[in-house]
C-alpha cells in the first residue's frame, strides 16, 4: 500500500506489521506522555525530587543520552572534517540516532524545567557565569545543526525527491555539509564538557569537584572525550540491533570495525586520563578538602566502591582492550561485548556525576540521601525511548538511510 | 540578549557567551539561506535550459 514511499530496491515488512509495531510501541509513547501531561498540568510535585535532588533521574537521562548521542557529532567529524569516506556508510545512521537522542534531551528539559512557557528566558535573560547557560545555547543550536543534517535525508525519500526544489534543496545542503558538521563539532565539545564542568565547579561537593585549566575543571575534558569514545559504540550497538530486528545486514564489516578501532584509541586514552584524574581526586583533592576515598563509598546501601570498579575497569578498561585489539575486535561476541559496556560505561558515569554527587554526605552531621524516582519519572525517561524507536522504523521504512543496504540484501 | 537589551554589559562573559550564541546561529542562518538562493537559481536555469532546448 505504501511501496511507492519505500525507497527502490529494497523489501520492507508488510503495512500492517509495521503498523501493528508503531502501535505497541505508541502505547507506551502514550503513557509516558500522560506522565508528562500530569507534570505539566500538576507541576514537579509529581516527582520525587526534593531539596537535596534538584538534578535527578531527568538529568542523568539527559547527560546518558546526549553522550550516547555524541556518535552523530564525532562521526560526523571524522567524515567531513578529516575525510575517512568509509564513514558515509553509517553517517546518516549516526545523524539520526544523534538527532532522536537530542531531541529527546531536549523534551526531557521542557519538562524538567517546570514553567516551560518560560524556557527562553535562558537565551534573553541568560546568566553568562553559568555552566548550563552554555549547555543550552550549544544544546539548541546543535540540535539545529542535527536537524539540518537530518533534511537532506528525508528529501530524499522518493516521493519528496520528485518535488525539484526539494531534489535540488538536498543536493545543495549536502554540498556545504562540512560547514554544518564542523559547526556541530564545535558546539558539541563546548556542551559536552561544560555537562561535565557543572559537576566540577561544585567546590562545596567534594564528590564532584575538580581542580582544572583556566576556567575548565578536569570533567569537562573527560566528558567531551567519553561521549566522543562511547557515542560511535553506541551508534554501533543500534546498528547491529537494527541488524538483527530486519534480519539484513545494512553496513559492511569493514566500516563497523573502523568506527570500532577509532572508538577503541578514543576510550583507552580516555580511561588512562579517567584513571589519572581519579588517582589525583582520591589522593590530593578530596584529602585537601577533609575526606578519604572511602568516605564516598561506605555507610550507605547503595554506593560502593563497587560501582567505581564497574565504571573504570569493566566498562572502560575491557571494553577498551577488545576495540583495540583487532583479533578481539573482529570477534563478533567480543565486539557485541565491547560496544555494550561501553554504552554502560559512559550512562554510569553520568549516573555517578549527577546522583551519587547528590547523595554522598558533605557535612558532618549529613546523612546519604538516597532517592527512588516516582513513576511519572520513569514514565517521561522511558517516553524518548518510544520515541526514538518510532522515529527509527518511518526512517528506517521510507528514507535510505544505509547505502550499502541495497547491494548487502538484493531482491529478486 | 543583544547589546541593546537593559541587562547587556559590555564584559567579557557577554561578549564571549552571546557572541558564540549569535556566531554559530549566523552560520546556521547563513548557510540554510545559501542553501535555499542556491536551490532557486538551480531550479531556474534548469527551466531555462528545459526552454532553450525547446
Amino acid at each position: 500500500m505504501d511501496s511507492a514511499l519505500i525507497p527502490k530496491g529494497v523489501k520492507r515488512c508488510p503495512l500492517p506489521i509495521f503498523i501493528l509495531g508503531i502501535v505497541i510501541i505508541g502505547i507506551v509513547l502514550l503513557w509516558g506522555v500522560y506522565a508528562m501531561i500530569l507534570c505539566w498540568l500538576k507541576g514537579l510535585n509529581q516527582t520525587n525530587m526534593n531539596d537535596y535532588y534538584g538534578f535527578a533521574l531527568w538529568i542523568w537521562a539527559d547527560l546518558a543520552i546526549i553522550a550516547l548521542g555524541g556518535g552523530a557529532f564525532f562521526t560526523g567529524l571524522l567524515r567531513y572534517i578529516f575525510g575517512l569516506d568509509e564513514l558515509k556508510n553509517i553517517i546518516n545512521y549516526a545523524v539520526l540516532i544523534g538527532f532522536i537522542c537530542y531531541s529527546s534531551a531536549l523534551l526531557i528539559l521542557a519538562i524538567d524545567v517546570g514553567q516551560p512557557l518560560r524556557s527562553w528566558f535562558i537565551f534573553w535573560h541568560a546568566n553568562v557565569h553559568s555552566m548550563l547557560t552554555e549547555v543550552a545555547f550549544c544544546l539548541s543550536c546543535y540540535f539545529s545543526v542535527l536537524a539540518i543534517e537530518y533534511i537532506p535525508l528525508v528529501l530524499e525519500n522518493r516521493q519528496i525527491d520528485k518535488i525539484p526544489f526539494f531534489h535540488h534543496l538536498g543536493h545543495n545542503m549536502h554540498k556545504v555539509m562540512a560547514v554544518f558538521a564542523a559547526t556541530g563539532a564545535f558546539l558539541s565539545c563546548f556542551h559536552q564538557g561544560s555537562l561535565g564542568g557543572v559537576a566540577g565547579v561544585l567546590y562545596g561537593r567534594p564528590f564532584a569537584y575538580r581542580e582544572g585549566l583556566l576556567v575548565w575543571p578536569w570533567t569537562f575534558f573527560l566528558f567531551t572525550w567519553s561521549a566522543a569514545a562511547c557515542g560511535p559504540c553506541f551508534t554501533i550497538l543500534i546498528t547491529k540491533i537494527t541488524e538483527f530486528i530486519t534480519g539484513k545486514k545494512l553496513v559492511k564489516d569493514n566500516v563497523i570495525d573502523l568506527l570500532a578501532k577509532i572508538s577503541g584509541w578514543m576510550l583507552g586514552s580516555y580511561i588512562i586520563a579517567k584513571i589519572i584524574d581519579t588517582i589525583y581526586w582520591a589522593t590530593v583533592t578530596a584529602p585537601s578538602l577533609g575526606f578519604n576515598l572511602m568516605d564516598f563509598y561506605k555507610d550507605n546501601s547503595f554506593y560502593g566502591i563497587w560501582i567505581l570498579i564497574v565504571e573504570i575497569a569493566v566498562c572502560g578498561i575491557l571494553p577498551a582492550v577488545i576495540l583495540l585489539v583487532p583479533k578481539f575486535r573482529q570477534n563478533k561476541l567480543l565486539l557485541y561485548t565491547a560496544i555494550i559496556l561501553a554504552s554502560i560505561g559512559v550512562c554510569l558515569n553520568r549516573w555517578v556525576m549527577v546522583l551519587q554527587v547528590m547523595a554522598a554526605p558533605v557535612m558532618s552531621f549529613d546523612t546519604w540521601a538516597l532517592y527512588i524516582p516516582s513513576w511519572q519519572e520513569i514514565a517521561t525517561t522511558i517516553l524518548p525511548v518510544a520515541y526514538g524507536i518510532i522515529l527509527i522504523m518511518i526512517s528506517f521504512r521510507y528514507l535510505p538511510i544505509f547505502p550499502q543496504e541495497k547491494e548487502l540484501n538484493s531482491i529478486e | 540578549m543583544l547589546p541593546f537589551s537593559f541587562e547587556w554589559v559590555w564584559d567579557a562573559g557577554h561578549i564571549v557567551f552571546m557572541g558564540g550564541l549569535w556566531y554559530s546561529l549566523s552560520i546556521l542562518g547563513m548557510g540554510m539561506t545559501y542553501c535555499v538562493i542556491k536551490t532557486i537559481i538551480d531550479i531556474n536555469s534548469n527551466d531555462q535550459t528545459e526552454n532553450d532546448h525547446h
